[in-house]
């Protein structure tokens, strides 16, 4: 028995220029606030894009948009909404509030599911933010859709940094595009893991601030761009995206 | 109409399949759809009807269904699923993502929600018959 899923994925993204997972070794180093915010900048500058949250087991882009009651429409499939002027895909139109205890073979289920169902269109950019570490998720994506590039982020700590370098060998084994690496919740200005960033030859993109009044931003966005967090992923925007 | 995206998968698999096999003309496809996410037999099957391409004019597909089978990782308690205990919603959504199973569906006995979906998941290309 064949399942037939894996072979359309291809064709679905076929009209999305480029495809960048959001992604680090390590949890709660602010993946999904960056991917979110990268996205809306992006859109802000009259690109097309999408957003996809693929952490099923603890999704947040739909908190940090304040996502109310949107919902995809079905169509040959299933079309995402258009939310703050991005194409938005979540498990959570599914799962709703409740709580989705995933194995990782349900994981990658669920992950080729909306992948092979999902109509995105015409995107210049589909950004997706990842669940943390080098499982499931980052083998599943890197697998089947080969034009995936990714964007990492780590933290100042050197307990950020290790699962990012093994990250960073993993990506290269799969020879997999490394955008380059961004450090956030910068607590000073040390330039230590910018260094260690060029020493194993991966771009460093940009140091984001730890930000107090960030939690303040969350759920709207108008507030979200003009933090000091958005000025510095508007600087990842122009110098490496678009340039 | 989303059953309209799981045919294209289908066809795509199956014109795969054909070019490997080196087949000329495809005579039969044979589907086997689980129960568990509720897929519109005659959606699907207008869906393939209208995607046919041209070495598949002549195919006939089969559908055959199958029943969804659960078994509890906590307690090992088996059970079959049921669509009727369910609402709407819940039915829907499980229709698009079935493993969001695990957010609705809880094992019989002991309450868990960590099953394994034995059988009866989703959409599977079971046979395909052609002549070269
Ligand atoms: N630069 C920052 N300044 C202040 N707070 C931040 C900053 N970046 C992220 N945060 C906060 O840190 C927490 C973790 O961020 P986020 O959820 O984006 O991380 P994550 O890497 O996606 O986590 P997970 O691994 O759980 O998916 C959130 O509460 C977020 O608001
Ligand atoms: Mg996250
Ligand atoms: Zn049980």
């Amino acid at each position: 028995m064949i399942d037939p899923r894996e072979d359309v994925i291809t064709e679905r993204l076929k009209n999305v220029s480029r495809i960048i997972a959001v992604s680090s070794g390590k949890g709660g180093v602010g993946k999904s606030l960056v991917a979110t915010t990268l996205t809306l900048e992006l859109a802000r500058r009259g690109y097309k894009v999408g957003l996809f949250d693929l952490d099923f087991t603890s999704p947040s882009t739909h908190l940090i948009l304040g996502v109310k009651d949107a919902q995809p429409k079905e169509e040959k499939g299933i079309v995402p909404p258009i939310v703050n002027g991005l194409a938005y895909m979540t498990l959570v139109y599914y799962s709703g509030n409740q709580a989705a205890p995933l194995r990782g073979k349900d994981i990658s289920n669920a992950l080729i599911e909306l992948l092979s169902v999902t109509q995105w269109g015409k995107l210049d950019f589909l950004i997706i933010d990842m669940p943390p570490g080098i499982s499931d998720a980052v083998l599943d994506l890197v697998r089947l859709v080969k034009r995936i590039e990714f964007l990492i982020v780590t933290t100042s700590s050197l307990l950020a940094f290790e699962t990012v370098k093994k990250q960073v060998s993993l990506l290269r084994d799969l020879k997999v595009p490394i955008i380059g690496i961004v450090e956030n919740m910068k607590m000073n200005s040390a330039q230590t893991i910018e260094r260690e960033t060029e020493k194993i030859g991966v771009k460093f993109l940009t140091g984001i601030p730890f930000d107090s009044t960030l939690e303040e931003a969350l759920g709207d966005v108008t507030k979200l761009c003009n933090t000091a967090i958005a000025n510095k992923i508007i600087q990842i925007v122009e110098k490496t995206l678009l340039s | 109409m989303h059953e309209w995206a799981l045919a294209e998968a289908v066809i795509a698999a199956a014109e795969k399949i054909a070019e490997k096999e080196k087949l000329r003309e495809v005579k039969e496809v044979t589907i086997k759809v689980g129960e568990l996410q509720q897929v519109e037999e005659d959606i699907l099957r207008f869906a393939l009807s209208q995607l046919k391409p041209s070495n598949f004019k002549n195919a006939e597909f089969r559908i055959t269904k199958a029943r969804t089978a659960l078994r509890c990782r906590v307690c090992g308690n088996s059970w079959l699923f049921k669509r009727n205990n369910l609402d709407a919603a819940t039915v829907e959504a499980i229709h698009f993502v079935p493993e969001v199973a695990h957010s609705y569906i809880k094992c019989p006995k002991c309450g868990s929600p960590d099953f394994e979906i034995t059988e009866g998941r989703g959409v599977w290309l079971e046979n395909i018959k052609g002549v070269r």
